[in-house]
């Protein structure tokens, strides 16, 4: 755990990076279960893990607890351990048993765990037997979403790679497509579904599908427009199927949204004008959503704690857009491929820290006394007892935050602890 | 391997961190990987606590493994001493690092430390939560309240002396229980000598042995450290649980002969009012009410005691996740002429819970979800429970003011029982048609339950008077005439529902 001094990025007028090791206060990619499981109205989760693994799941999932959720844990015991022969017996009976009583599942996916990983348990062998047993009316797919692995959102990350295989191939011959990649709120989905019409591109799918059944064809007429920063495995397991990626902003805030619709309107020849033309109304709107609460956000400094990935491209679109100033943007991982667009129009003066070491981290954020602190439920209460403010960072992956009728819903979620600070007198 | 929707309990090191939560001066390293730091949210969020628990994970990575998460550990666990300098520190492993043997223990041995260390081992693949809490605690305990040869004995004629035992961080109501029972031990006279661990240091515990009795509030946490503490420095144990207005007396009566103080002044409290707003004639709809009860067993046990005998309540279910008790909860049960329901799947309580059609339902937030969903009323009464179980007022379980709480809150899921003949008088009135709940059921969907589609015989038909008729009954009370109406023709094999078989089936079911 020594500390790594700040040291400048591949790009000259890149940002210094500070990388960390240390006590890393972030979940674990099993978490991204809670919003895929939604997403995929067919597909069901099992996880193999631990006690640990169930209760996390739980504890993210917070207050929504269904009958019977898409998903659940096959808790491994004492004797599971004893024998791997044994554990893939008890796998077989347990999904065996899941099935029998779930007959709606279309699609189940294997979810690995850090136990599961640590005892070499093959889930990718076991999701290959369990397929034969139970094809043509299930498909078994396995990921892992460990915490030796995964971070966070990478569980989507690995999940979306996992089901890339399963897509069916589009020829050389075949119309382009688009493919918009990164779960999103089907209402969010619909929105970006207009806009791509209302400019002309055509044949746009979007990846996850809504249905395991659905799933879009890839090949070389496939261009790929991701919707999230944290899908570096998924992208280039596509683009090992010959799509291509449209390298851009993400669509957070009206400029973000208007770039990311533009490299799709540039692959398709969309001229310039009519693009102006469809997308100023839209990009409009938002700005004046975004007005309102530029008036409270601007000249305020932030510090991000690590947690989704999101934090560069939410660092630009609050400097940017909402005029904050950012001091620490801290990241898991930094996939500078997939950000490229991003890291450029961050501002100077920021640092950009990948990694943590959270007592050190803490310690900075404490120096700083930034305005606002974006950072995961274990650190808000106790960082707002210090007397910062701060805003939970699980939100912004949990609410529909993307795209033009989005950006003001986003920008609220940074100004609402302000807004509450100014109406409480206690 | 257990197939698992929701848990009633966390791993055991969530246990050991709920010990380590509630004291003061003792730092926990947990061997772990990085998303198993959401435990923190546990205690932030659910309960609102205003610091980050005690605790630092290693959070090895894949890379680390084979190589140097030993390194990583030492690290850790000398960062945390420098940093935090706590009292005492206990270290151990998650599931996942109990996997790679890296022997937290040793490891922080051989750091020799200056201050004392204690290695839990708390296998993640046999036990819970409860446990891991309990067996921190007896290593604590055991640790810091040894036997001491030669100990002065207490002299006769002090003032006796007791330890409160069991109150913990994300404990159900432990902060307002440990306040009520301080009071009514301090009218009795008794001083409390350690209150453990909710608020106490690693050198409190050192002060155990200075104490008369041990009171255990909640056994799974203390109940082996109180039999430790009684085999080793002979001090006597109260194990009765002071919830409910009959088990608060019998508590205060034990406790007096314990210590030779006299009871009398306390036994009778002015504000203990669950009595007389029993017996008051409003409550008399409370009689027969058919409850439902899960959760840990001391909260089970102890309402089941409350509902039958202080409410008039008829228990027709209870049941706990808690293997440990099982032994105790199922001779509560049998006193109710009842079969106890053990179990930690959730599925099997919805199922019961969904079969048996109590009135209310007294349970944690699973059971809480079963009974919105089911259309049910519902209190909490145990662990694991939601923020909002959290109160920011007073509002114990234990004592006489608990006792008041406990009516209050059971009651409140009911409609009062003078409400419930006026609505009856009004049922025709617009003001009672579907969309207008009563004002005091927010938590009471007043749509028909959507969740038991089980008992719905899908072939039975209604005929329309009988249908125009179900919507004049009160919307609480619907979803149960309708099922009743469907199994009554169900066994007698009609296919239609005419509005004499949904009277005939009110007859029938009428008790
Ligand atoms: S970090 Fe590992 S052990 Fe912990 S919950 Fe995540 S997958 Fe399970």
């Amino acid at each position: 755990m020594t500390p790594a001094a700040p040291s400048a990025g591949c790009e000259s007028e890149a940002l210094p990076v500070l990388r960390e090791r240390g006590q890393r206060e972030v979940f674990c990619g099993l978490t991204g279960i809670v919003w895929l499981h939604r997403k995929i109205q067919d597909a069901f989760f099992l996880v193999i893990g631990s006690r640990t693994c169930a209760h996390l799941i739980q504890s993210a999932a917070g207050v929504m607890v269904f009958a019977e959720p898409r998903f659940a844990t096959a808790i491994m015991e004492e004797r599971d351990l004893a024998g791997l022969a044994d554990a893939n017996e008890e796998l077989d009976r347990v999904v065996d048993r899941l099935l029998e009583r779930r007959p709606d599942i279309k699609l189940l996916f294997l979810v690995g765990s850090c136990p599961s990983e640590v005892i070499k348990l093959d889930l990718s062998r076991a999701a290959q037997r369990l397929s034969v047993k139970h094809q043509p009316n299930v498909r078994v797919l396995n990921y892992s979403g460990s915490g030796i692995e995964t971070t966070f959102t990478q569980g989507e990350d690995a999940c979306l790679a996992a089901l890339v295989p399963e897509a069916p191939s589009a020829g050389d011959d075949s119309l382009p497509s688009l493919l918009v990649v990164g779960a999103l709120p089907d209402i969010v989905e619909d929105q970006f579904r207009r806009l791509f019409a209302e400019l002309g591109i055509g044949a746009v799918d979007f990846f996850p599908p809504r249905r395991a059944g659905a799933i879009p064809a890839i090949g070389p007429n496939t261009c790929v427009l991701l919707a999230q920063p944290f899908l570096g495995d998924t992208a280039r397991a596509l683009e090992e199927r010959g799509a291509k990626r449209l390298p851009a902003l993400f669509p957070f805030g009206a400029e973000g949204t208007t770039e990311w619709l533009k490299a799709a309107a540039d692959a398709w020849g969309i001229p310039e004008m009519e693009f102006r033309r469809v997308v100023a109304p839209h990009r409009e709107r938002a700005k004046r959503a975004l007005s309102r609460h530029k008036e409270t956000l601007a000249g305020l400094s932030v510090f991000f704690f690590p947690d989704s990935q999101l934090e560069p491209p939410l660092a630009r679109f609050l400097a940017e857009e909402l005029g904050m100033r950012p001091i620490e943007i801290g990241t898991p991982y930094l996939n500078r491929d997939l950000l490229s667009e991003e890291l450029k129009r961050l501002p100077p003066g920021a640092v950009l820290s990948e990694g943590q070491h959270a007592e050190r981290q803490l310690d900075r954020c404490r120096a700083a006394r930034p305005d606002l602190v974006v950072c995961g439920l274990g650190l808000a209460n106790p960082l707002e007892a210090e007397g910062l403010t701060t805003k939970w960072s699980i939100e912004l992956v949990f609410s529909p935050v993307h795209g033009f009728d989005q950006a003001g819903d986003l920008a609220a979620l940074f100004a609402r602890p302000f807004a509450r600070r100014a109406v409480l007198k206690v | 391997m257990q197939l698992t929707v929701w848990t009633y309990e966390g791993p055991p090191h969530v246990g050991a961190m709920r010990i380590a939560t509630a004291m003061k001066g003792l730092h926990y390293v947990l061997h772990a990987p990085q998303g198993d730091t959401y435990a923190d949210l546990l205690f932030t969020m659910i309960e609102r606590r205003d610091a980050r628990p005690p605790v630092t994970y290693t959070t090895f990575q894949a890379r680390d493994l084979g190589g140097d998460t030993a390194e990583l550990f030492k690290t850790a666990a000398r960062e945390a001493y420098e940093r935090f300098k706590p009292e005492a520190m206990i270290v151990g492993a998650s599931c996942t690092a109990e996997l790679i043997q890296d022997d937290p223990g040793g490891l922080a041995r051989a750091l020799a430390l200056p201050i004392p260390v204690i290695a839990l081992d708390l296998p993640s693949y046999q036990k819970k939560e409860n446990w891991g809490a309990s067996e921190t605690f007896y290593q604590l305990v055991r640790t810091f309240a040894p036997k001491v040869e030669g100990a002065a004995p207490r002299t006769p004629g002090e003032r006796p002396r007791c330890n409160i035992l069991g109150p913990t961080a994300l404990g159900f109501r432990h902060r307002d229980d440990v306040a009520e029972v301080k009071r009514l031990l301090s009218r009795l006279g008794v001083d409390v000598n350690v209150t453990a661990p909710l608020e106490a240091t690693p050198s409190d515990l050192a002060r155990l042995a200075d104490a008369d009795v041990n009171v255990v509030l909640y056994a799974e946490i203390a109940d082996v450290a109180a039999r430790w503490l009684e085999r080793t420095h002979g001090q006597k144990t109260i194990r009765t649980v002071p919830i409910g207005h009959n088990a608060t007396r019998e508590f205060i009566t034990e406790i007096a002969a314990l210590t030779g103080v006299d009871p009398a002044a306390v036994l009778d409290d002015a504000n203990a009012r669950l009595p007389w707003w029993s017996r008051s004639v409003d409550s008399n709809y409370l009689t027969g009410k058919r409850v439902f009860i899960f959760g840990d067993a001391t909260h089970a046990i102890a309402a089941a005691r409350v509902a039958s005998e202080e409410l008039g309540f008829e228990v027709v279910g209870l049941g706990s996740y808690a293997r440990e008790f099982g032994r105790e909860v199922r001779a509560a049960a049998e006193k109710l002429g009842l079969t106890a329901l053990i179990t930690d799947d959730y599925l099997a309580v919805e199922q019961a819970i969904s079969e048996l059609q109590p009135e209310l339902v007294l349970g944690t937030q699973m059971e809480r979800h079963i009974a919105k969903r089911l259309g049910i009323g519902c209190a909490v009464i145990s662990a694991p429970a939601h923020v909002q179980d959290y109160p920011a007022r007073y509002s114990p379980q234990m004592g006489f003011e608990g006792a008041n709480v406990l009516f209050d809150t059971w009651v409140h899921p009911l409609v009062m029982g003078l409400e419930e003949h006026l609505l009856a008088m009004f049922r025709e009135d617009f003001e009672f048609n579907d969309a207008a709940g009563a004002s005091h059921l927010a938590s009471v969907h007043p749509s028909a339950p959507q969740g038991t589609p089980e008992v719905t015989a899908s072939e039975i038909v209604w005929s329309k008077e009988a249908e125009a008729e179900l919507t004049k009954i009160p919307f609480f009370v619907r979803g149960k005439a309708r099922r009743n109406a469907e199994r009554f023709a169900a066994e007698h094999g009609l296919a239609l529902i005419q509005l004499e078989t949904l009277y005939d089936a009110k007859s029938h079911f009428a008790r």
